[in-house]
């Protein structure tokens, strides 16, 4: 909850355990920014560093909607397949509006406006079920994975949803274009993990969530609403769906069944890997976005190299989150043992 | 250390044992000895080391140096209860049970029962039903810890101590939370173990416990030893004033006359809500009012009901004169209402977190400013509460699950206080608290009162609602069986009342 500079009076050998766990993330980058490099100097080129920040930028983005929910002591592993069911009903909505409305930036705001209504609605029906339904979070974004992902499969009738050409060529610029050399979607992330890093470090919300994940019952005594609060990090979650399924739509224009697999396994992988802890209690955003880029490091590393097979990037993935997850692990034991 | 040669062996011995977390030394080069058959007491004020000392007895912690020696022969006990083995069972001051687990299933955990390979349930639980028998406690070996009350977990951890045949037997505060029925049968149940030969290790804060049960006393201050003597040198007045190192003067604050003409600020007519039954009574301004009668009459369950904590089946609630129908937590506090609970691990504290989040919790809005907190006006706060509540941790950053029990819920006063409740309901204010923090309690309690806050005391220790309160209600099974006030506010009367022997007509 509090970063390392706030420990300003803690003794030498706490203060190293904790600048460990703050620092371990960006180490884990580093090594493999050197790796890359060694292994094919163009892997610090200029394009393929806004390339793979571009990358990271979706999974980035719901990872931080991630670290809420997870600090906050819950889970959400419907976020791909809601991605996927708001791609296909914004691409739906924006073909149909076009001989109403024509394919302009209007068009294009409508499906945005509406991607972040369905993003705000699905997580609110995540939090209420869980709090109001007091069923496990676990149980119930698993229904409502399943629903998702069965919805686009429906809507795309088995096959693919394409963007009318028009729209696309409108809508482009948003996952294309660059403000002073960055990406759009660079931007966003960055606009999102600053919002996400105040709100969590610096506002009473951010408290609320990480004592909901601490202690639920010490929460309720301390008169946080603890049903509300749950249900605000879902809607969160929610909401860094829909920004990132706007910046995803027009990279392809397309959404169909498989589009978003396995993002809320990297979302969630991305948080751990930052240094959240999985069951609650302590949350680190900037660990997060860490996260989010080591594991599409791992991927773009591979891309360059012949030494590994492109097809064990999730073998590489899984190892790193294990690692990284040991590494927490014994860092606490030192900490209580001294 | 006194020794008295005519003594049998020590079965354990702790020799100068030092131990600093980090650079923070909290115990100096202590020694003590248990022998077999004795009750030994271990006292000191809130964090004085005796739990620390009680750790390392048991291989919970190591020492930074010294030795433990275990029938003469140095010994390094194995850690994390590992020492079981070896006859030394600590039952911690924070209960150490499986809460989804059985009572059986707990009593057994890591060395069950079989036969042929399968667990043999039904010799596991005529076995745990023998000793609950024995022990004289109502429930099933198949019950939940969940279910239990905190008294019946702490008499399970017993169980599970005798079950393992201990002949160290090192309890933490185990009467914390007992009533003196409860503890009287805890009591004779120390004394068949000590009949067995199993030397006692007891920690303990009621120091007329220590007179009853000790047989030595051993007292450490800051973390120095101070003496070990009979408990029959000793009174519990001069193991007071051995532990604080000064004279104490009176425990209870002076009296004064509340004043029954000042405006009422809780009004509650017929309130019922789980295990609350038909309820009524009322509060004045400055007035401080007693809640007594057994664990589990249904005390902390009314207010709990009144703060929004459980549902309100009826009844009304007037609050400084107005009807406020059922509240959230964060309603009954902005209205001025505060509860401060027994239960300070499970519900009162984020163990895990520093103090300074802790203490800011209750009333964090306060701290908001243009939507975010402000770190300093927390900071402030805490330098500000460390003084005013005599929180005593040696090092600012620790999390509040390593403080003292006392000191966490001296810590617990002062996030309560933090939102300057004009009505603040105190659950057992004084659970494992030492004398000279009791009485900075009772004289904290007693001011606030004087300067016009009305405060509901609901405890268990007799002596101090009688010593505090103007006015004592008396609770047994959900219902108010008697208020007392004036002369009738005696030990006799209140048992009376608690126990059904008498029931008042209350208008
Ligand atoms: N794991 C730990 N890390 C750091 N400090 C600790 C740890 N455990 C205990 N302390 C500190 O050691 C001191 C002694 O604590 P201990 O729990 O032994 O006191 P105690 O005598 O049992 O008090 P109480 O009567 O309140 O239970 C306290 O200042 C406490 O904050
Ligand atoms: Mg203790």
């Amino acid at each position: 909850m509090m970063t390392a500079s706030d420990d300003t009076a803690a003794k030498p050998a706490k203060r190293s355990s904790i600048d460990f766990k703050t620092i371990g993330p960006a180490v884990a980058l580093l090594i493999l920014c050197i790796i890359g490099f060694l292994l094919n100097p163009a892997f610090v080129s200029e394009g393929n560093l806004t390339n793979l920040l571009t990358r990271s930028a979706f999974i980035g983005i719901i990872a931080v909607g991630a670290t809420f929910v997870i600090t906050a002591g819950g889970i959400d592993l419907s976020v791909g397949s809601m991605a996927a069911a708001i791609s296909g009903v914004m691409i739906i909505i924006m073909n149909n509006a076009v001989e109403t409305m024509g394919s302009g930036v209007p068009t294009v705001l409508l499906g945005c406006g509406l991607a972040i209504v369905l993003g705000i609605g699905a997580g609110w029906v995540n939090g209420a079920l869980t709090t109001k339904g007091k069923i496990e979070a676990f149980i119930v974004t698993l229904g409502t994975m399943g629903i998702y992902r069965s919805l686009v499969t429906y809507f795309a009738d088995g096959g693919t949803l394409s963007l009318n050409f028009d729209i696309r060529g409108t809508y482009r610029p948003v996952y294309y274009d660059t403000f002073l050399g960055l990406p759009f979607p660079v931007w966003v992330f960055i606009a999102v993990a600053i919002c996400g890093w105040l709100l969590l470090n610096r506002t009473a919300f951010g408290r609320y969530c990480t004592a909901i994940g601490s202690n639920e019952a010490v929460a309720r005594y301390s008169a946080i609403n603890v049903d509300r609060v749950k249900t605000l990090t879902y809607v969160i979650q929610g909401l860094c769906v829909s920004f990132a399924t706007i910046i995803y739509v027009p990279r392809l224009g397309s959404a169909s069944a498989s589009t978003g697999v396995l993002w809320e396994l990297e979302a969630i992988a991305a948080v751990i890997i930052g240094g959240t802890v999985l069951k609650g209690g302590y949350g680190r955003i900037g660990g997060t976005i860490l996260g989010a880029l080591i594991l599409t490091t791992i991927g773009n590393i591979l891309n360059f190299t012949d030494v590994i097979s492109n097809y064990l990037n999730g073998t590489m993935q899984g190892l790193i989150i294990i690692v990284a997850v040991f590494l927490q692990r014994s860092d606490w034991k030192l900490g209580k043992s001294k | 250390m006194s020794v008295d040669t005519t003594a049998p062996a020590a079965v354990i011995e702790a020799v100068n044992i030092s131990k600093s977390f980090g650079p923070v030394p909290v115990l100096f080069s202590v020694s003590m000895d248990v022998r077999p058959g004795e009750v030994h007491a271990l006292i000191g004020e809130n964090g004085a080391g005796k739990s620390t000392l009680m750790k390392i007895l048991s291989g919970f912690h190591d020492p930074t140096s010294g030795q433990i020696r275990l029938d003469g022969k140095q010994t390094d006990l194995p850690p994390n209860g590992g020492a079981e083995k070896l006859g030394v069972v600590l039952i911690h001051q924070e209960l150490n049970l499986a809460e989804q687990m059985t009572v059986e299933e707990n009593v057994f955990l890591g060395r069950e029962l079989k036969s042929n390979g399968f667990l043999d349930k039904a010799a596991m639980q005529a076995t745990v039903r023998k000793y609950l028998d024995e022990i004289g406690l109502d429930i099933s070996p198949t019950d939940r810890i969940s279910d239990l009350t905190i008294a019946q977990k702490q008499m399970v951890e017993i169980v599970k101590a005798v079950s393992r045949n201990a002949r160290i037997l090192i309890m933490d505060e185990p009467t914390a939370v007992l009533t003196e029925e409860e503890t009287q049968v805890f009591f004779r149940q120390v004394e068949k173990l000590k009949e067995s030969g199993v030397g006692i290790v007891f920690v303990s804060h009621k120091l007329n416990e220590v007179k009853e049960i000790a047989d030595r006393v051993t007292i450490l201050r800051d973390g120095q030893w101070i003496d070990t003597r009979a408990s029959s040198d000793l009174t519990p007045d001069m193991m007071a004033q051995m532990m604080v190192g000064r004279e104490l003067s009176d425990l209870y604050p002076p009296m004064h006359e509340a004043d029954v003409d000042a405006e009422l600020v809780l009004e509650v007519q017929n309130l019922r809500a789980p295990s609350v039954n038909n309820v009524s009574f009322s509060l004045r301004k400055g007035e401080i009012l007693g809640f007594s009668g057994l664990i589990g009459s249904g005390r902390t369950a009314v207010f709990e009901a009144i703060c929004g904590l459980a549902p309100i089946e009826a009844g009304t609630i007037r609050l400084f004169g107005r009807d406020t129908g059922p509240t959230t937590v964060a309603q009954a506090r902005d209205l001025g209402l505060a509860y401060l609970t027994k239960d300070r691990k499970e519900k009162g504290l984020l163990l895990d977190k520093k103090m300074r989040p802790n203490l800011t919790l209750f009333a964090l809005p306060k701290f908001v400013r243009n939507f975010r907190l402000d770190s300093k006006a927390e900071e402030d706060a805490l330098n500000r509460a460390i003084r005013r509540f005599d929180v005593r941790a040696r090092d600012k950053e620790i999390t509040v699950g390593k403080l003292s029990g006392g000191n966490q819920q001296k810590l617990l006063l002062a996030k309560i206080m933090e939102c300057d409740p004009k009505i603040v309901i105190i659950d057992e204010p004084t659970r494992g608290i030492d004398v000279g923090t009791k009485q900075q309690i009772y004289h904290f309690i007693a001011a606030l009162a004087a300067e016009g806050v009305s405060v509901v005391v609901i405890s268990s220790e007799m002596p101090e609602i009688i010593g505090i309160c103007h006015r004592v209600v008396v609770m047994r099974e959900g219902h108010i069986t008697g208020v007392l006030t004036g002369d009738h506010i005696n030990e006799n009367e209140i048992m009376r009342y608690a126990a059904g022997l008498k029931r008042e007509e209350l208008h």
